[in-house]
Order: structure tokens, then C-alpha cells, then sequence
């Protein structure tokens, strides 16, 4: 069965008679000291060699996700009155930002099964093997992280958020939030036609610090020594030029 | 207009950063104080790390004890051999609380480690201070003077050195103490400490008044610089936007401050101050207490 499972991928793949060709309304954002957060127009059109085919209608799947990191998530408890971290649980990979964007509802445009394929939704997108074999309730954790990341407008679901025209034209907006980490994200199109992947597509889109944001974190990074001094230098002369203003400025 | 800090990594309204520098900059400009003990829980209330708030702070008081420094120098009144002495020892204490520090930010717990120093200092040094005050202010109506010891347990030890500006032959054991003390104190609590040491200093060493705030500036200065670079060094959290946004705003609140300040009487200033470092002390604790919202929290592996 192993072996088998590629070759019939191989097989389906003529069958996708329908293509995705994709616009984006800036395929790089760029994180300037004035950025409070962004939004981007995913926007694109099906390509078919064969007339629209009969049966259920297309719907589109887009989401975009940030670069990702293992998280520590940690679980309070109150110790002699007072409210302590005790278990924690490291979650192997978890995207910093995750946007899902559906043109119906998720569970009307998508069978579970090919969403354990693709690794659509937000559960799905987040990977946590390994608990301590002191905690039994692990799911706790990852539910916690989702929860407190959707709170903070970092995980999204969006349904019925992409408009589909004529089977053909799809557009989304995806609000991307002030607390943005550097990196690639991903960004990928599923084409679905009765909660069955018919044909996807994937890009990247580029968000990077630039300019003086650009300057201060590498260098905080790679000359960390020479950052402190420098910090230093520029507050103490910005604490002495400022008390030297308003001296001049009294007299 | 808001505003996106390279390191924090948040997007915060620079006005509100200003706002926050100015208030704590009059109160420790009318209190002579650094005002790192109130900015830094200000900083946790407006969502800044706790550790990016830590070292920024450090940061931000080098730059605004300096002016104060050379204003002491320019009158002498800063006991350079006795600042060295406390410098040691602060110099000591800041890097065993930077790996102190560091070990807890590993396990989890420096949100806790920073808080709780927080509560316990706040709560010791607010109370000491309302009932010291309240006292000064029954005995004057009294019209009793106050009484200082002038000898005690600390002229017994050993290594005894002369301080010509304090007027003093004592052990260096206790400044040294006291130094390190203050030092472990500013890598944790990013505070310049001044609020430990000027009553160490007057209580426990016995320095005359007037030397005693250019003396620990001194000291505070170079202790906190060292901060600063240890942070900035091993865990990438000093935010010099963030600093010297709060800096501009407590230069020119600090200069407010000192005005109001000489309009008031001592004891009624100390009262004051009290009262505020025992609400800032009582919001962190009960914080510490209450039944959070989300039992839950989400932090990066291995402490970086």
C-alpha cells in the first residue's frame, strides 16, 4: 500500500484539468517603524483545458502561514496561594500566523481526510508529538495555544471569506496583525470540488524588517556588543540633550 | 502614531511611550528617585516582555542618572572611594543575578522570579517608608528632633577603610554587601536600586545626607551600563527605540518633577511616594493571586 500511494498520485495528477493561476497584491511586506500591520489581496483564476465540470461547484481554500518555531506551552497552577507555571509541554511546530481562508464552510468544502493530507486548518497546521509522560492531558495545551493565538488575531479561520465568480475568478483579503515575525510565508490554494482536493498551488510571500528596523535587530544580533554600546551612547546623549533643551528652552 | 519596536517586536502608540516616560519622570524627579521600579511594571501592563522591559529599563537609567551624576560631581558631592566600593560589589551581584536571571528564563519562571522581587521589595520598602514618615511627620508636631545612632554592630568588622568625603572609618564588608545586593536587584528587577541604597546608606553605613544621592547615582551608573551589556550580550533584549523613546519623555517630566517637588514639605514627598511604590507593590500581587483568565501561556523553547 505504501508503495502504491504515489504511483496513484501520479496517477490522478492528469486529471486536474483545472489550474490555478494567482495574483497577489504584494508578494513581499515590508516591516517599516511605522508597520501596524497589513492586509494582502490574494486574488487568481482557475485555467481549464475542458469546460466547467458538472456536478458540485468549485470552492477555494487559501491560507497563509507564518515561519515556524517550537513553542513551550505552559500551564499555571496555584502554589501556596500564588499562581505558578508547572507543566509545560513543547509543541514541535507551530506557525507564528496562520490565516485559513474558506469560500464556504470549512466542514462543508473539506473532508477530514484531505485536510490530514494537505494540513489545511488551524489544528492540523500545528504538529505536537512528544508530552511528558507526567502529563495525560496534552491536548490541553495545544487547544491553549490556538485559543490564546486566535485571541491575538495570529490564527484565523474565515469562512465563507473568499468570493468565488463563476467558478472561475476568487479573491480573499487576509489581514496580516502588528505582531508580525520575519520570514516566508507560505501561502497555498486549494481548489476542492466536493470536499476533495482538485488542484492546488503555492507561493511565498516575503515579510522582512527593513531600513532602520532592518539595522538595529541584525546588528543587536550579530554585534551584540557593539549594539550595547551604542545603545548606551544614544541614550545617554538623548537623556543629556534633552535635559539641555528644556534648560535653554526655560531661560 | 504608532510605533514598531525592532527587538520587542510589538507595534505600541509612541505618545503612549512618551506619556509613560513623562509621568514616571516627574514622580521621580519630585521624589528623587530613578522611577525604574514604576516604569518597569508599567512596561509589563502595557504588553512589553518582561524581559525586553528588564534590560530596556537598565538601559534607560544609565542615560538618565548621567545628567545627575555630573551635576554631583560639578558640587562634590559624590564619594568617589566609597562608589567604587559599592561598585565592586554591584558589579558582582549584577552578573550572578544576569545567570541567575537567565537559569529561570530556561524554566519558565522569570516572570515569576521578576514579579515576586517586585512584591516583596515594593511591599518592605513602602511599608518601612509610610511608617518611618508617619512617625517624622507626629514627632515634628511634637517638636522632637530625630535621633541617629551613631555607633553599631558594623564598626566591629573587619577591613576597615577611611572615607574622607563621608567623613567615615568603616569595614568595606558592608558597602560591598550592600553593592552587591543592589547590583543582583537591577539585572532582575530592572531598577536602578537608588531606592535600596540611599536608605543603606544613611541607616546601615551612616554617610551623611548630602553625599549619599551623587554617590549612588555613581554607582548606579555603572552598574546598570553593565546590565545593559550582559542583556544585550546573552539575550538580545535591550530595545534602544524603546529607551530612548521613554527617555525623552522622563528628561522632561524629571525636570517638572523636581519643581513640584521643592514646593513640598519632606515628609508629606516621602508619604507620598510610599503610597504609591505600596500600589504599584499591591497590583502585582494581586495579580500574582487572583484566578487568571487563561491558565495558559505560550513562550519560546530553551529560553532565546
Amino acid at each position: 500500500m505504501r508503495l502504491m500511494l504515489p504511483l496513484l498520485f501520479l496517477l490522478a495528477l492528469p486529471a486536474w484539468a483545472e489550474t490555478v493561476v494567482l495574483g497577489l497584491s504584494q508578494n513581499e511586506i515590508a516591516i517599516t517603524t511605522s508597520f501596524d500591520g497589513s492586509e494582502i489581496l490574494v486574488f487568481g483564476a482557475v485555467k481549464r483545458d475542458v469546460p466547467i465540470p458538472e456536478g458540485p461547484e468549485l470552492e477555494v481554500i487559501i491560507t497563509v502561514a507564518g515561519p515556524s518555531v517550537p513553542v513551550m506551552v505552559r500551564r499555571k497552577e496555584r502554589r501556596v496561594g500564588i499562581w505558578v507555571n508547572t507543566d509545560a509541554v513543547e509543541v514541535d511546530r507551530a506557525p507564528s500566523f496562520y490565516a485559513v481562508a474558506t469560500s464556504g464552510l470549512l466542514r462543508d468544502v473539506l473532508r477530514d481526510i484531505e485536510d490530514l493530507r494537505y494540513q489545511i486548518s488551524v489544528p492540523r497546521a500545528i504538529r505536537s508529538v512528544g508530552a511528558p509522560m507526567t502529563i495525560t492531558d496534552a491536548s490541553e495545551f495545544t487547544d491553549a495555544l490556538i485559543r490564546i493565538r486566535t485571541n491575538a488575531r495570529l490564527y484565523q479561520l474565515q469562512e465563507n471569506h473568499v468570493a468565488v465568480d463563476e467558478q472561475t475568478l476568487f479573491r480573499a483579503r487576509i489581514e496580516l496583525p502588528a505582531a508580525l515575525t520575519e520570514g516566508a510565508y507560505a501561502t497555498r490554494i486549494f481548489l476542492t470540488r466536493d470536499g476533495k482536493v482538485v488542484s492546488s498551488y503555492e507561493t511565498s510571500i516575503d515579510v522582512r524588517k527593513v531600513g532602520l528596523e532592518r539595522w538595529l535587530f541584525s546588528l543587536s544580533r550579530e554585534q551584540p556588543v557593539i549594539y550595547g554600546l551604542m545603545s548606551l551612547a544614544i541614550a545617554i546623549f538623548a537623556g543629556w540633550g534633552a535635559s539641555a533643551a528644556f534648560s535653554l528652552l526655560r531661560n | 502614531m504608532q510605533i514598531y519596536l525592532p527587538i520587542a517586536e510589538v507595534s505600541v502608540n509612541a505618545y503612549l511611550l512618551l506619556g509613560l516616560g513623562g509621568l514616571v519622570g516627574v514622580l521621580s524627579g519630585m521624589f528623587g528617585v530613578g522611577g525604574g521600579f514604576l516604569m518597569t511594571p508599567l512596561l509589563f501592563f502595557i504588553g512589553i516582555p518582561p524581559a525586553v522591559a528588564v534590560a530596556t529599563e537598565a538601559n534607560q537609567i544609565v542615560a538618565s542618572s548621567f545628567s545627575g551624576v555630573l551635576a554631583h560631581l560639578k558640587r562634590k558631592t559624590v564619594d568617589l572611594r566609597m562608589g567604587c566600593v559599592l561598585l565592586v560589589g554591584g558589579l558582582v551581584g549584577a552578573a550572578l543575578g544576569v545567570v541567575l536571571f537567565n537559569y529561570l528564563k530556561a524554566l519558565g519562571q522569570v516572570d515569576l522570579l521578576v514579579k515576586l522581587s517586585y512584591v516583596v521589595f515594593l511591599g518592605i520598602i513602602g511599608g518601612l517608608m509610610f511608617f518611618e514618615s508617619l512617625n517624622a511627620i507626629r514627632n515634628t508636631k511634637r517638636g522632637k528632633a530625630p535621633v541617629r545612632k551613631k555607633h553599631n554592630w558594623i564598626h566591629k568588622l573587619p577591613f576597615k577603610m577611611r572615607f574622607r568625603v563621608s567623613g567615615l572609618y568603616i569595614s568595606v564588608i558592608p558597602p560591598v554587601l550592600v553593592g552587591l545586593c543592589v547590583g543582583v536587584l537591577a539585572a532582575i528587577m530592572g531598577v536602578g536600586g537608588g531606592f535600596i541604597m540611599v536608605p543603606a546608606m544613611i541607616y546601615l553605613l551612616g554617610m551623611p545626607t548630602k553625599v549619599v544621592v551623587g554617590t549612588s547615582l555613581f554607582q548606579i551608573i555603572f552598574v546598570t551600563a553593565f546590565t545593559t551589556m550582559l542583556h544585550a550580550t546573552t539575550n538580545y533584549t535591550v530595545d534602544v527605540v524603546l529607551a530612548v523613546l521613554l527617555l525623552v519623555g522622563g528628561v522632561i517630566g524629571a525636570q517638572i518633577g523636581t519643581r513640584i517637588g521643592l514646593k513640598m514639605k519632606a515628609e508629606q514627598l516621602r508619604i507620598l511616594l510610599a503610597i504609591m511604590v505600596l500600589a504599584v507593590c499591591g497590583k502585582l500581587a494581586f495579580d500574582l493571586l487572583v484566578t487568571p483568565s487563561e491558565f495558559f501561556s505560550v513562550g519560546a523553547v530553551g529560553g532565546h
